[in-house]
């Protein structure tokens, strides 16, 4: 375990990683002026999607740590998408 | 030799965000299903938000979630004056979105829109749906905010007294986890609570 090599981020790709997400924000509030109605809120969940992912793997590292971190979180994110897809189509078509 | 496990700390921290993730995960939840019951009236409701206030915390977190980042990669590389300073910015970017909370919130509490005052009695149950979750989801995300403001400084502390260094700051990244955990809560709330109008 001390053998591993530690990762350092650079300053420069942190900074990428918030002109990024700071680019994304801007994206999702100009989507929402323009009135796409019912496709407004799926854009704007799919650009924070990505946002979350682009956090998920840069500000919290997982792009670095073990694979097991990255299984774990897929594992809990799989699940969670399964609740929300169960409790929906039996709130919708019951 | 000190018996240490960075890599098990890690995976606790990152235990206890799954716990987060099912907390905040069950509000969005209840966001989804009222809003399809009541879409109309959340589009109404969304109105009262202030998107530009909203707009000025987001780029706040952002920004304070990349200090974060970078503070760890300054801590690795030996320079803690440089941690602690970019670990201040993050704990004032924290102060700015407490104070435009404090506007916000305020403002909305000015003109009567609170639970149970009123006018948010006299609303449809819609509206009264969503100013409900407003308050809630937002209140228990500045909690969150607030937690991690004093974790960070703790943390901040520690690398200014070299406790926390080069060989040894997996404080730090659980601390930073942590904060990127309440940015990445925003990263959702926004869009759903103040884009939607």
């Amino acid at each position: 375990m001390h053998t591993e090599t530690v990762h350092i981020t650079p300053y420069r790709a942190h900074a990428w990683v918030l002109i990024a997400l700071l680019a994304l924000t801007f994206v999702t509030i100009t989507v929402t002026w323009i009135d796409l109605s019912a496709l407004t809120v799926a854009i704007a969940l799919l650009i924070a999607s990505v946002k979350a992912y682009i956090v998920l793997t840069n500000f919290m590292h997982l792009k670095f740590e073990s694979s097991l971190f990255r299984v774990f979180v897929g594992m809990v994110l799989a699940i969670y998408v399964l609740v929300i897809l169960f409790t929906l189509s039996d709130y919708l078509f019951r | 030799m000190e018996h240490r496990d960075d890599i098990g700390a890690k995976l606790g921290m990152w235990v206890f965000i799954f716990t987060e993730i099912l907390l905040f995960g069950g509000l969005f939840l209840v966001y989804a299903i009222m809003r399809l019951s009541y879409s109309n009236e959340f589009h109404q409701a969304a109105h009262h938000l202030n998107a530009f206030i909203g707009t000025i915390n987001t780029i706040v977190l952002l920004v304070s979630s990349a200090t974060v980042a970078m503070s760890i990669t300054a801590v690795q590389k030996g320079n803690n004056k440089l941690a602690v300073l970019l670990l201040f910015i993050t704990l004032i970017c924290a102060a700015v979105f407490m104070v435009n909370k404090y506007f916000e919130w305020g403002h909305k509490i000015h003109i009567g829109l609170y639970p149970g005052s009123d006018l948010m009695v006299s609303l449809s149950h819609g509206q009264v749906m969503f100013f409900s979750l407003y308050y809630f989801m937002t209140g228990l995300h500045m909690f969150h905010l607030v937690v991690g403001g004093i974790i960070l400084t703790i943390v901040m502390i520690k690398v200014q007294t070299g406790t926390i260094n080069a060989s040894r700051y997996v404080l730090l990244e659980n601390g930073g986890l942590y904060w990127h955990l309440v940015d990445l809560i925003w990263i959702f709330l926004f869009p759903l609570l103040y884009l939607i109008t």
